[in-house]
Order: structure tokens, then C-alpha cells, then sequence
């Protein structure tokens, strides 16, 4: 315990925000450290790292609408479903990159592009979790109309639900609600994606300090060739308050088209999800009054992650629904296709396939509604596990597509399946709103930050030992049943009898998480942030460690409500926890064996040869040397 | 312009595989997905037309079964309806209703409602009675236009195109009249989400066949419920030949 205190924690912190200034909120952190034991963070993710239980946000499973809320979600089902059977066509929207009017003006009309505005402003004013219900039936219908409408509300007007004033949803929200004005959300520009700190458009006050004056352009803005309403991320001049110095910091502001000045280039051509509008967004000398700063003036940044957190989830929820799709197809297929004499649903090669399938889809629903009912109950401490289940989600997904086309063999290649425009239209899901990559980091960094900030009180209680006597014998009791492997995780309590076993694993990859944290703090210091190899390690742990609990949590609800699928969810549960739990264990000993150093140094060197060389670096078998 | 009544049945839905009750007194209704019976859809899509095209003044949605029949009274008020009145019949009495007392109780409320026009489905798929529509009218005294296919307002009344064997026969017929809907009548619409926020705050009242003095005691007792044969296994054979042989042997030709 002595030896942890030595890990210079501060340097640690300093560094994390700088590198991390993409996804995390410098100032949210610093203000959880500054309230320090105060707030007990409630984020099952982040509390594992430092080697602690807090189960309040995943047993039991959440269960948040009362049951008018879900009497209202089920009525609202049916209509949303049928829109897309009798309305939208999504194989045309990809054919014609772009949504045909009368499919929008129904779209509208359907109220799809204010479900979360509260119902005086036009809106449904429904909670995340009915939300990410109807962002299920989307993402098995059409994801490309599904960027369309989340562009809008997950994040084109979302700051203006967070964070604006009264008059500010006073004027905009009935228009992007229900008037059919489209919103959009511009950060990215050519120089900045993920570093998204580095943002080159500036905003200048006026003289009179009436308004800002805007200029630069964006790029890859969804709906930016269309949207009235944007929110606009730009630098502008701060004067620090206690050191007078100025300094350039972003602000956030709601931008109207109308304001003059604001262009916009030709639609992208794409990949997929071409039924989504994608297109440059100009500023030039654009006038934006003062009343339409966003949030805090140089807070913008905040504003900015905010809004990418709190849509997160949405991925997560679409996503099991585009894979509840592709499983129908697949199944569908191996129930009916006679090769070799027999129903290809017969062969071990399709049943492996179509379970692996099933067990990715259940954890990606499980782990979308568990972090939505944690927003709709008031959590703050979400942001860990929406990382993860976007990453989750949005691999699963293309892993499941790519299944469910191999099982329909030469089928799965055609067009009229429709499977193809679903796997080009997922490939964008593990790039934006925040690259996998990136959050992985995220991931890793935050937890290993918040395990510092902890660290830091164990360094404080430490100055005043006596007057801190018990804290600091829990603290030594606890980290020495880890260490000692005497294994501190109990979850026993939480899950159903026929669990036990395997929660017992999932428990063994905790302490083997707390414990490995704790190494590599001690092992790298401050220069932790630098180690990516690893961390992506135990980012991949932490995400099978989220699969497995929110798993073992939804499968010991359905146990015991008794529902008519419960034993299915069991087997579920139990696949995925046997495969996870392996998985785990391994990145965890990869994550600081000296094998994998030597490793990590191999690749590393091969990478560094390849760039030098622009590109594949072998003589050629047979070419002359 | 006319004050339109319809019916809404709930019923097991469409696309829900059936399954009998190891009883064999029914069919399994727990935790199965219930929505309005198609037909009436059509009933109530065509009572909104009405009404848009400024025929019908008032709409009112009615239903006559358990607690849940609110739904699809919700459903039929978020498609256009503007109040709907629940007629409450549950257990082993609505178990046992039949178009008899359902066509007692919707003609009472057409007379109470004062309505001209009252709009049922065809049939019901569940228990594919085809006999309310008809029996209203009885009670009634009232025209009946059954199976329609188009429906237009003319001076004297109504020009009904109705669906028959093989093809369709044109009818007019006075109002107050009961109309029955085909599947070609129109297209239903789907309730838009504000549309079944909206329909939250329209009026809907509850009464009980007792208050309507409709008697709703059982008339029948069911026996048993069976499900269909289950289908023979079908045979492959080798050519036109060996095909003929066999429907010959089987004495089909
Ligand atoms: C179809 C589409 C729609 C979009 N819609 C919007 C929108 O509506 N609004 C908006 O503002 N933006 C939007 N974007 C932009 C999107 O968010 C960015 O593409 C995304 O943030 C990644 O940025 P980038 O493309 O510049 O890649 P880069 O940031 O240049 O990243 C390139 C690669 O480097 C990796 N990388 C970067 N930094 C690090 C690091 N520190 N450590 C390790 N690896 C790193 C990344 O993971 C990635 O693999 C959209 C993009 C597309 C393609
Ligand atoms: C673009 C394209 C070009 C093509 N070009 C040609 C061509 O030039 N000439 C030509 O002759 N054909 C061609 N083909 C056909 C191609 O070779 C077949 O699609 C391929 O052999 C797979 O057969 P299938 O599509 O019928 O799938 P199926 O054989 O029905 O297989 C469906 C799924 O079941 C699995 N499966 C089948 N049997 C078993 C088993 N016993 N155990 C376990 N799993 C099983 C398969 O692996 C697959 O996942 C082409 C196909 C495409 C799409």
C-alpha cells in the first residue's frame, strides 16, 4: 500500500486531460476529484478499476418505466413499425442517397424527429430508454434513415435540451420538434476529427459585445446540407479570471442558416448510410447574437462531450436492433436450405455461427438499456459504460452481419438480401462519434485517472495517519486481499443460483482488473498514457467484464419475473461468460507479461519500418534483389 | 352530417401463431400481443375519411370486452376518433359473448349516441363470426350494407359498392344505416406517435352492458377446442406417370 502512494498521481491527471482532450470533459474530472470522496461515483466500470464493487447501476437489472410508460411504449411500436413496412423503402434510399420528400414529410409527421422534446416544446418528450425502444426498430429497418433522425436529436439539438435557457428552447425546440426544421451538429473539421480540441474555426466579439462574428468550415457534417439549426463549435478569446492572461477556448453556439453567410457543399458520396445527408458546412463573417452561446462561453468543449456521451447509448440500441434483423435473415435461411441432404440449420459450422450471433446481440441490448435506465434514473456515471457499449455495439454488429451473410453463402452477396447495404452502412459505426480506437483509450485512461484520484486520497490520508486509522487499514486489508489472490469480488449476492459458477468467473476477472491497474501504475507512472498496446488490453478486459455483468443481471431478472425465455437467456448468459471470462483473463496477463512486451516491441518496430517506407517493406519472392 | 359510431375488437394479433389451451376450453391469451381486429381498422380509416371530407361531424370509437380493450379505443382515438366508450364485459362472460349481445349493446349505444351511421368490420379474426354487422341492423331496424368496397355520400343517402362471389354489387341505401368493411375498402393509416399523445386526452367512457340493460349471459358452452389436423407429410415422385398412378390410387381421378 506504501508503494502505491508513491505513484505521482498529479502528473498523471495532467497528462490524461491533455492527451484525452477528445472524449473526455477535463472539467467534469477535475471536478469529481475536487469533490473527491463527497460523491460516490455510482459507474459499476470506473469502480473496478481501483479494485471496487458498487453494484447500484447494474443489480438488479434496472427496471425504470412505470408500467403507464411502458403501456405508452408498446402503443407506440406498432405505428413506428409500420412506418417502415408501408412508407420507407430503405434499398431505395440507398439507391437514390437520399430520403424522398413524402418519406420525410411522413417521417415528420410520425413525430420520429422529436421523441425526447418534451411535449410543451412539440416533442414526444419520452426518456432515453422509450427512445433507444423506437431507435431499435430503426436500426432493423434503416440505418441510413436512422443517422438521418439522430443527427437531428442525438446530438444536432441535444445541447439545446441540456444546456440551453429557457428562451433558447423556447425558440428553437417547437422547429426542430415538429416544424420540420433539421438540425445538425458540426465539430469535425479537416484538421481536427478525434482532437477535436484543435478546432480551427473562430468566433470574434464584436465591439458592442453584442455578437460573435464566425468564420471557417466544417467537414463530414451529418444533415449539413439541409439543417436550419446547428450547433457550432469554435475557438474564441477567454481571459483567464484569476491570471488575466487570454487564452483561446471553445465555445458552443446555436447557429441559424438564415443568419447569412452560412454554405454548405454537395451531399458525400459514401460507403453506405448514403440515405443520410453528409456534407461541408462554410462560415463566413456569419453574425451570431450573443443570446445564442451555447452553455457557458469557453465552455464549449464541455458542451460539445456532453452531448456525444449522452447520445452514446442510441448506437447501442440501434445496433441490436440491425442485428435482430440480420439473425432473422440468417435464421431464416438455415431453417430452409437443404445442402448435402440436410437442413444447413443441422450443421455444428451454422449452429456455432448463429449462437455467436445471438450471444453478441443479447449483451449489446443488455448492456443499451441498462446505461439508457441508468440516464432516465439520474445517473451522472454513465459515460465508461456508453464508451463501451458503443464500441461493443458497433463491432458486434458488423461481426454479426458478416456472419448472417456467410450463412446465406451466395445469397448473402446480393443485393436484393439486403444484407450488403447493411454491412457498408455499419462500417461508419466504429469511426464516428468518437473512433472505437480512441474511446478504448478513453476507457482505459478514465478508469485508470479515477483509480488515481482515489490513490491520491489514500496519499492524503497518509500525511495524517492517525486521524485516518481505519480508512487506511480498509484500504491495506483490501488491496492485500487482492494481491495475495485471496480474491476480494463477491457477486455472489446478485445473481441467481444457477449463475453462481459463473459469476464466479467474471469475478476472478475483477480482481485480476484491480490488480492489474495497480501494476501498471506502478510500472509506468505518469507514462501509462503512452502505453496503447496495453491499454487497449484492458479496455477489451473491461468490455467482457461489462458484457458478462449486465448479462448475468438481465438473465437473473428474466429467471426470476419467470419469463418464458429465461432458460434461452440463461444458455445466453452462460455462452458468453464462458467465452468472455477467458478472454479477459488473457488481455489482463497479456496486458503486463514480458511476452507481450517483446511483442508490443516487434510490432512496434515493424510499424515504424513500414511508415518510413510508405508501405509494404519485403523484397519481392522472386523479383530480382 | 352524420355522428359515426364503430366498432373496435381486441383481438390476438394477426401475425401471432395461435396455440390452444391444454384445457381445450380455449386459446392461450396470456402474455400474447393483442391489437384491433384489420377489419376494423378499416372501419375506423373509413370513418376518419368521412370526416375529413366533412360527412361525418363525430366519431366515436366502441369496444366491448376486458380492461385492455382500452388499447385499440386508444389506437381508434390517435387514428381519428374523437371519444370512445368502453363497454365492459370480462372473464368467463366475455369468454362466452357472441355477436348477439355485441349487436345489442352497439345498437343501444347507436340510439343513446344518437348515431346515423354505424361502421363495423366484417368479421372478427378470431372467431370469424361474420354475423354482427348484420345482427345490429336486425335490432336496428336499420339498412345494412355489408362486405363494402367503396362508399359514397349521395343526396338521398348512400352508394354502396359491396364485395360478392366473382365480383362487386352497387346498392343504395338510406341513412341511418350499418355498414360492414372488406378488406379493399381502403387502406388503413397508422396512429402517428403525437397522435396517440393527443388521443391520451380524449374523452373515453366506460359502461357495462348492465347499464346499456343489454343481458349478456351465455347462450352456449364450449365443448372443446382443437387445433387444425396437422398437415401430411407430402411425397416426391419420380415422374407424370408415377403421379398419375398415384392419384389414381388414391382414387382422386
Ligand atoms: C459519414 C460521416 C458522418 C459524420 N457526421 C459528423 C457530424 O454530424 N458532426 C461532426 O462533427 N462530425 C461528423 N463526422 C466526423 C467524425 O466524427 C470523424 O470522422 C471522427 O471523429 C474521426 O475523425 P477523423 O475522421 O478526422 O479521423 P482521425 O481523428 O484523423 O483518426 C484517424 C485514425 O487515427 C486514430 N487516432 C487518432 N488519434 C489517436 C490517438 N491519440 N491515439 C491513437 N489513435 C488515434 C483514430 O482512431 C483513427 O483510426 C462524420 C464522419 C462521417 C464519415
Ligand atoms: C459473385 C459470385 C460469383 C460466383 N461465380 C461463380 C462461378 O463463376 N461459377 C460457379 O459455378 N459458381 C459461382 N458462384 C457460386 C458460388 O460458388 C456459391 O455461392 C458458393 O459455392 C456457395 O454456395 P451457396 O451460395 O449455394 O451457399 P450454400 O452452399 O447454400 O451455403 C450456405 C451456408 O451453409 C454452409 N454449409 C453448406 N453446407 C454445409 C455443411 N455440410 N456443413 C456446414 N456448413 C455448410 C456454407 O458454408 C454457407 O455458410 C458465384 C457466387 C457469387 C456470389
Amino acid at each position: 500500500m506504501l508503494r502505491l502512494a508513491r505513484v505521482n498521481i498529479q502528473k498523471l491527471d495532467a497528462l490524461h486531460s491533455r492527451c484525452f482532450a477528445a472524449v473526455a470533459s477535463k472539467k467534469a474530472h477535475e471536478k469529481d476529484i475536487a469533490q473527491g470522496p463527497a460523491r460516490q461515483n455510482e459507474s459499476f466500470m470506473a469502480n473496478i478499476f481501483r479494485g471496487s464493487l458498487v453494484p447500484t447501476q447494474v443489480f438488479p437489472y434496472p427496471d425504470v418505466l412505470t408500467s403507464e410508460q411502458k403501456e405508452l411504449t408498446a402503443s407506440l411500436i406498432d405505428p413506428f413499425e409500420r412506418f417502415f413496412a408501408e412508407v420507407n423503402n430503405a434499398a431505395r434510399n440507398d439507391e437514390n442517397s437520399k430520403i424522398d420528400d413524402n418519406t420525410l414529410t411522413a417521417l415528420w409527421e410520425l413525430g420520429a424527429f422529436g421523441i425526447q422534446v418534451p411535449s410543451d416544446f412539440g416533442g414526444l418528450g419520452l426518456n432515453n430508454t422509450q427512445y433507444g425502444r423506437l431507435c431499435e426498430i430503426v436500426g432493423a429497418n434503416d440505418l441510413g434513415l436512422g443517422i438521418t433522425i439522430g443527427a437531428h436529436q442525438s446530438i444536432g439539438f441535444k445541447g439545446i435540451l441540456l444546456f440551453g435557457t429557457p428562451e433558447q428552447k423556447e425558440k428553437y425546440l417547437p422547429k426542430v420538434a415538429s416544424e420540420k426544421v433539421y438540425a445538425a451538429f458540426a465539430l469535425t473539421e479537416p484538421s481536427s476529427g478525434s482532437d477535436a480540441a484543435s478546432i480551427k474555426c473562430r468566433a470574434v466579439k464584436s465591439a458592442d459585445g453584442k455578437h460573435y462574428v464566425l468564420n471557417g468550415s466544417k467537414i463530414w457534417i451529418s444533415n449539413g446540407g439541409m439543417a436550419e439549426i446547428m450547433t457550432v463549435f469554435a475557438q474564441t478569446e477567454q481571459t483567464d479570471k484569476k491570471t488575466g492572461e487570454k487564452k483561446d477556448k471553445v465555445t458552443a453556439f446555436i447557429v441559424e442558416r438564415s443568419f447569412g453567410g452560412v454554405t454548405s457543399g454537395p451531399p458525400e458520396k459514401k460507403m453506405g448510410i448514403k440515405a443520410s445527408n453528409t456534407a461541408e458546412v462554410y462560415f463566413e463573417d456569419v453574425k451570431i447574437p450573443i443570446e445564442n452561446i451555447l452553455g457557458e462561453e469557453g465552455e464549449g468543449f464541455k458542451v460539445a462531450m456532453n452531448i456525444l456521451n449522452n447520445g452514446r447509448f442510441g448506437m447501442g440500441a440501434t445496433l441490436a436492433g440491425t442485428m435482430k434483423e440480420c439473425i432473422k435473415k440468417a435464421t431464416e435461411h438455415a431453417n430452409n436450405r437443404v445442402q448435402f441432404g440436410q437442413k444447413i440449420k443441422n450443421y455444428g459450422a451454422i449452429q456455432e455461427k448463429l449462437a455467436q450471433m445471438n450471444i453478441l446481440q443479447y449483451a449489446t441490448e443488455s448492456m443499451a438499456f441498462a446505461i439508457s435506465q441508468n440516464m432516465d434514473s439520474g445517473s451522472q456515471d454513465y459515460h465508461l459504460e456508453a464508451a463501451i457499449s458503443k464500441v461493443y455495439a458497433s463491432e458486434c454488429a458488423w461481426y454479426v452481419c458478416d456472419e448472417a451473410i456467410q450463412i446465406l453463402g451466395g445469397m448473402g452477396f446480393m443485393k436484393e438480401t439486403g444484407l450488403e447495404r447493411v454491412l457498408r452502412d455499419l462500417r461508419i459505426f466504429r469511426i464516428f462519434e468518437g473512433t472505437n480506437d480512441i474511446l478504448r483509450l478513453f476507457v482505459a485512461l478514465t478508469g485508470i485517472q479515477y483509480a488515481g484520484s482515489h490513490l491520491k486520497e489514500v496519499q492524503r490520508a497518509l500525511k495524517k495517519p492517525t486521524a485516518n486509522l481505519g480508512f487506511i487499514f480498509k484500504e491495506a486489508s483490501k488491496r492485500a486481499a487482492s494481491t495475495v489472490g485471496l480474491g476480494g469480488t463477491d457477486l455472489s449476492p446478485y445473481v441467481i443460483d444457477e449463475l453462481q459458477p459463473y459469476a464466479k468467473k467474471t469475478a476472478a476477472c475483477i480482481d485480476l482488473f484491480g490488480q492489474t491497474v495497480e501494476e501498471l501504475l506502478l510500472k509506468y507512472n505518469k507514462n501509462i498514457v503512452h502505453q496503447q498496446f496495453t491499454l487497449s488490453k484492458l479496455a477489451n478486459a473491461a468490455i467482457d467484464i461489462y458484457a458478462m455483468i449486465v448479462t448475468q443481471s438481465r438473465a437473473s431478472r428474466a429467471t426470476r419475473l419467470n419469463l418464458p425465455t429465461a432458460n434461452h437467456e440463461l444458455s445466453l448468459t452462460k455462452a458468453l461468460t464462458l467465452q468472455a471470462s477467458d478472454r479477459a483473463l488473457m488481455n489482463l496477463r497479456n496486458a503486463t507479461s514480458s511476452y507481450h512486451q517483446e511483442l508490443n516491441k516487434e510490432m512496434s518496430l515493424i510499424a515504424q519500418s513500414v511508415c518510413e517506407n510508405s508501405g509494404v517493406h519485403t523484397s519481392g519472392v522472386i523479383d530480382l534483389n | 352530417m352524420a355522428r359515426v359510431l364503430v366498432g373496435v375488437k381486441r383481438v390476438i394479433d394477426y401475425a401471432v401463431k395461435v396455440r390452444v389451451k391444454p384445457d381445450k376450453k380455449g386459446v392461450v391469451t396470456q402474455g400474447v400481443k393483442h391489437s384491433m381486429n384489420p377489419f376494423d381498422e378499416i372501419a375506423v380509416e373509413e370513418a376518419v375519411k368521412l370526416k375529413e371530407k366533412k360527412l361525418a361531424s363525430e366519431i366515436i370509437a366502441v369496444s366491448v370486452g376486458p380492461a385492455q380493450s382500452q388499447e385499440v379505443i386508444r389506437t381508434a382515438l390517435a387514428m381519428g376518433a374523437d371519444r370512445g366508450v368502453h363497454v365492459e364485459v370480462s372473464g368467463d362472460e366475455y369468454e362466452l359473448l357472441q355477436p348477439v349481445h355485441v349487436s345489442k349493446i352497439l345498437a343501444k349505444l347507436a340510439l343513446d349516441e344518437k348515431a346515423d351511421l354505424v361502421i363495423l368490420g366484417k368479421q372478427a379474426i378470431d372467431d370469424d363470426a361474420n354475423q354482427t354487422a348484420q345482427m345490429t341492423a336486425a335490432v336496428l331496424d336499420w339498412p345494412q350494407g355489408t362486405f363494402c368496397n367503396k362508399v359514397e355520400k349521395t343526396d338521398a343517402g348512400l352508394t354502396i359498392s359491396r364485395e360478392i362471389d366473382g365480383g362487386l354489387e352497387t346498392i343504395k341505401t338510406k341513412i341511418p344505416a350499418v355498414l360492414s368493411a372488406d378488406l379493399r375498402l381502403n387502406t388503413p393509416r397508422y396512429a402517428t406517435l403525437p397522435n396517440i399523445m393527443k388521443a391520451k386526452k380524449k374523452p373515453l367512457k366506460k359502461v357495462t352492458a348492465k347499464d346499456l340493460g343489454v343481458d349478456t349471459t351465455p347462450r352456449i358452452e364450449i365443448i372443446s377446442v382443437e387445433d387444425p389436423p396437422v398437415r401430411q407429410a407430402g411425397a416426391l415422385v419420380a415422374d407424370v406417370d408415377a403421379l398419375v398412378a398415384k392419384l389414381k390410387e388414391g382414387g382422386h381421378i
